[in-house]
Order: C-alpha cells, then sequence, then structure tokens
C-alpha cells in the first residue's frame, strides 16, 4: 500500500481540477485519489478516507451552517485547504488550515501541503481520555443533555461541545447509545445506571 | 482507489467482463433480480432477459464502482421510475434479511465468549441499530414510494406531502454502525476469537460501503427525479 497522502479535490472546473491535479501529481508524497466537480460530496468523500480534502469554498452553503462542521466529523482525519480564486467570506476561510490560491506555484503548493501536514501532526496527544474527559462521557451514558452537564460541571455548554467531540475523536463512537457500550465495555460506569 | 476516469460502463459490455471488474458488483444480481451463467451475453442483453432495465442497472454499478461518476439530467430523464422503486425496496430488503440478521448472529457468537453483562450491552446495541435502520426504511415504503407512485398515477401533487420533506429528514442511519467498527477494532479486548471477529468486521465494513452507496442513489438519483416530476406536475395544475 502506497504511503502517500491521498488528497481529494474538490472543485466545479475541470480546467482549474485537473491543472491542480497535474501539478500536485509532481510532488512528491502526494497523490490525487479523486476529483469531484459538483455538491453532494460530502457522502462520496467519506469512503475516499482522504488525508486533505482541496476544496472550493465557493461549493460550501455558507447559509446551511454546519457543512464544514459536517466533512470534519465525517472525515475527521483529513486536513481541510481552501481552492481560492474568487471573493470567498473571511468567516468561512477561518475554518481552514490553509488557501491554495490561483497563482501559486508548484513549490509554494509543496510547502503549504507540508506545512499543513506538519503542524497537524504536531498535537500528538494520547487517545487516552482525561478524568474531565471521563465525567462528560459517563455524564453522556446516563442521557444527560449538554445543558445539564454544563449546569454540572460548571462549565459553558461550548465546552461541554468541544469534550463530546474529543470523545468522539478519541473513541471514534458518535452516537449516544455507542458511547454508552464504550464506557460500560471500560468500567466507568455501571448496567444499571443506564437501564 | 479509484480516480476520475472517462471510462464508464455502458451497457453494451459483457456481463462477465462487468463482474471482474468490479467483483462487488455481484451483491447487487440478488437485489436485481439477476441470475448468473451469464455466458457472452452483453448487459442489455442479459438484463432485458430477466426485465431489468438496463439503464437503471449500468447507472447503479456506475455509481458502486467509479467514486466520481454523477449520472447526467439526460440519463436521469430517461430512467424507470417504477423500476428504481422495486430496486430501491428490494435492497431494503436485502439489507435486512441477507446483510444485517446474519451479521446479528455472527455478533452474537462473539459477544458469546464476554461477560454477561458485556453480552448483553452489544446485542442491545446492535438491535437498537437494526430498528434504526428498519425504522428508516419502512418510513421510505410506506410513507416516500407510496407517494411517488401516486404521483406518477394521477400526476397530481398533494398538498400534505413532497419530496423536499423527505429530502430534509433523509436521516443519517451509519452512526452506530460505524460506532460497532470502532468497538470492534479498538476497545473491545481478549475475547480471543480472531477469526470470526475479523470475518464479522470485514461484513460490517462491506455493509457500511453498500449502504453509503444506497444512501447517494437515493439522494442523487431518487430525490431529483421526483423533484422533477413535481415540477412538471404543478407547472401543468
Amino acid at each position: 500500500m502506497s504511503t502517500n497522502k491521498r488528497i481529494v479535490i474538490i472543485e466545479p472546473y475541470a480546467m482549474i481540477a485537473q491543472g491542480l491535479r497535474l501539478m500536485i501529481d509532481e510532488i512528491k508524497g502526494y497523490e490525487v485519489s479523486a476529483i469531484i466537480a459538483d455538491g453532494h460530496y460530502i457522502e462520496r468523500i467519506v469512503p475516499l478516507h482522504p488525508d486533505i480534502i482541496i476544496i472550493n469554498p465557493s461549493l460550501i452553503d455558507i447559509k446551511k451552517k454546519g457543512e464544514l462542521e459536517d466533512i470534519s466529523q465525517r472525515v475527521p482525519n483529513a486536513i481541510m485547504a481552501a481552492l481560492v480564486y474568487q471573493y470567498v467570506d473571511p468567516e468561512v476561510l477561518r475554518y481552514f488550515k490553509t488557501t491554495i490560491e490561483i497563482s501559486d506555484s508548484r513549490e509554494k503548493i509543496a510547502v503549504k501541503l507540508r506545512q499543513m501536514i506538519e503542524t497537524n501532526d504536531q498535537p500528538a496527544e494520547s487517545s487516552e481520555l482525561s478524568d474531565r474527559e471521563k465525567e462528560i462521557l459517563v455524564a453522556v451514558a446516563k442521557g444527560l443533555t449538554n445543558k445539564s452537564i454544563a449546569e454540572q460541571y460548571h462549565l459553558s455548554i461550548h465546552t461541554v461541545i468541544t469534550h463530546r467531540k474529543n470523545l468522539t475523536r478519541k473513541t471514534g463512537i458518535k452516537s449516544v447509545s455507542g458511547l454508552t457500550v464504550y464506557a460500560i465495555l471500560n468500567n466507568l460506569i455501571d448496567i444499571k445506571d443506564v437501564e | 482507489m479509484t480516480s476520475i476516469t472517462t471510462s464508464r460502463y455502458t451497457a453494451q459490455m459483457r456481463m462477465a467482463e462487468l463482474i471482474e471488474t468490479n467483483y462487488n458488483l455481484l451483491l447487487l444480481f440478488p437485489r436485481f433480480g439477476l441470475e448468473l451463467g451469464v455466458g457472452e451475453n452483453s448487459i442489455a442483453e442479459q438484463c432485458m432477459r430477466q426485465g431489468v432495465s438496463p439503464d437503471l442497472f449500468v447507472m447503479i454499478c456506475n455509481i458502486y464502482t467509479f467514486a466520481d461518476y454523477m449520472p447526467t439530467p439526460a440519463e436521469l430523464e430517461q430512467l424507470d421510475v417504477e423500476q428504481l422503486l422495486g430496486y430501491l425496496s428490494r435492497s431494503h430488503k436485502y439489507y435486512i434479511e441477507s446483510r444485517i440478521k446474519p451479521i446479528e448472529q455472527q455478533l452474537k457468537t462473539i459477544t458469546g465468549h464476554c461477560s454477561p453483562t458485556h453480552n448483553v450491552v452489544l446485542q442491545r446495541f446492535f438491535s437498537e441499530y437494526e430498528q434504526e435502520v428498519i425504522h428508516h426504511f419502512t418510513y421510505e415504503e410506506d410513507t416516500v414510494f407510496p407517494y411517488i407512485r401516486m404521483l406518477m398515477a394521477c400526476n397530481k401533487m398533494q398538498a400534505e406531502y413532497d419530496i423536499d420533506t423527505f429530502k430534509n429528514n433523509h436521516s443519517n442511519i451509519d452512526d452506530k454502525l460505524s460506532d460497532l467498527k470502532y468497538i470492534l477494532v479498538k476497545h473491545l479486548r481478549g475475547i480471543g476469537i480472531a477469526d470470526q471477529t475479523t470475518e464479522l468486521l470485514f461484513q460490517i465494513y462491506s455493509l457500511e460501503e453498500d449502504l453509503n452507496k444506497h444512501t447517494f442513489i437515493e439522494d442523487v438519483i431518487l430525490i431529483p427525479l421526483v423533484q422533477h416530476l413535481e415540477k412538471r406536475i404543478y407547472e401543468h395544475q
């Protein structure tokens, strides 16, 4: 199996997408697994397991809030880069690790890709749950809402949501039932507490 | 990994050759009611012989094989909606009976080696998943498909329902299956029956991929087709 970093390009115009692909093909260590030209791309990205997603942000419906969060949840390991050649709302650009400009040279793209990968690898934190995360996990398994968890532990809802995202990232488990199973398998909670 | 390509399946291709390019397509045969023993027949010949629309079969094979494939509006226009609904219904039945039930049995064998508590918890988790899937399919069978058939039969819009209602509520049923995968791979320790667990995981991965394609088919073929139908009827009213 190749150890190249897999890239998916999501870009409506074939000339631009193919051009970028040709440039990336010449950079060692990367391969373009697919080019997706239209909306409805989220479902198609998931089975490709990309390391990097290069997407034209104009395809993202800003009004449809949560689309970017949806991508990062469904493909949690992928790093997102924006492919920019039109005006893009800076609010949207905040979500991306880097921007690739249409005027970028191959060398410049190579540097940007490498930096993205490196800065992403840095926080190589352990996948063990912290004590706080374990507490939150138990509360989630017991069926508590984010609001009541926040109240119980004197946290903001935002912090609770961050903890929950980290729980999913570390365990790989998304559903509340799945997290409950995890909590029981790891003896964090007794089956009687969730019945 | 399928990369962008201009090659696509066509109905003129031989059926045997199609299977040779992607054996996963065999999983589609029972759902289309297609039989093997295809000889030298082309896809078109084999489909016609067994009452299957070659256009629909080829389109679905393309979706299953080429990650970047998207049917064109013109191709969608020509599809036989009744055939599509039949295919989706048979797929639903196939997922439950031929895929999910066997996975449930395999899981039981494995959890039988766990502590009684873990056994109960894991089986309960899977049965929740199964109920979720059944509920999802039943809604489509009992509400969405009859609505589409009604649209085609009487060429009339129904005030209480439209396909956008379905589109906006087309729920995601893949979380629990993916969770089970992680539980088996990362979190369930020390049961010592690697063979069966590996086999089970293969089945889960394959089902997950298949269900992704199924949702994709509903989202990019079924919904646009019905939207088109609604628009035509609305303009004539």
